[in-house]
């Protein structure tokens, strides 16, 4: 089926899959530390199992991003 | 290697000195590892030791940055009292694959660096810091 990924259209092999398996199928290393949207709309973590795509559907997904110099400060 | 006009490396700068002392995050967007358009981000953790991005204001960016046919190059943050380098926890939440981790340091005379960090390995990317 076509979906519409990251703004791309792409077409995956299976029909019927859920957010879960199509962050596997695009190999992402950490889906927990993902954020999805399906058609504009957020996926939450725990629903991604249970979440399916279909045909046409928009989504977009990103990785948390976050950082910082921790405890590296330096005292003058 | 990384393009960044020196017009937006000033812009980049500008933020992270109107933040301090508080981390300054934000994204650069363009095309063929040049640098076009910093957009300045919300640090969601207000601290002057840690960033997070707001996801919904990932997503409006990265789809505004589509819209104009941009992509999103890298994320860059300061460490407002501290050298250019990723931090262990830099290191920890490197998560995203694609993009190039920009960091610069407020400490004098202030440093831009970029870092691409994949599952704990972290290697220095070349900033040109063109006209």
């Amino acid at each position: 089926m076509d979906l519409i990924i990251n703004g791309l259209t792409e077409k995956v092999e299976q029909d019927n899959l859920t957010v879960a398996e199509l962050l596997t199928a695009k190999k992402v290393e950490a889906p927990e530390m993902v954020s999805v949207q399906l058609n504009g709309e957020f996926v939450r973590r725990a629903d991604f199992a249970a979440t399916p795509v279909k045909e046409n559907d928009a989504v977009d997904f990103l990785y948390f991003m976050g950082g910082g110099a921790d405890n590296e400060r330096i005292c003058h | 290697m990384l393009t960044i006009g020196r017009k937006l490396v000033e812009e980049i700068y500008a933020h992270g000195f109107a933040e301090a002392p508080l981390e300054a995050c934000g994204y650069l967007a363009g095309r063929d590892g040049v640098a076009s358009k910093y957009y300045p981000m919300t640090n969601v953790d207000q601290s002057a030791e840690h960033f997070t991005l707001d996801p919904q204001e990932q997503f409006a960016v990265v789809k505004e940055a589509r819209q104009s046919g941009l992509q999103i190059l890298a994320v860059a943050h300061t460490h407002p009292a501290s050298p250019a380098r990723p931090s262990p926890e830099d290191i920890r939440l490197a998560y995203d694959p694609n993009v190039l981790y920009v960091i610069y340091s407020l400490l004098e005379p202030p440093t831009i660096k970029a870092f691409r960090i994949r599952q704990g390995a972290v290697s220095e990317e070349k900033i040109n810091a063109g006209a």
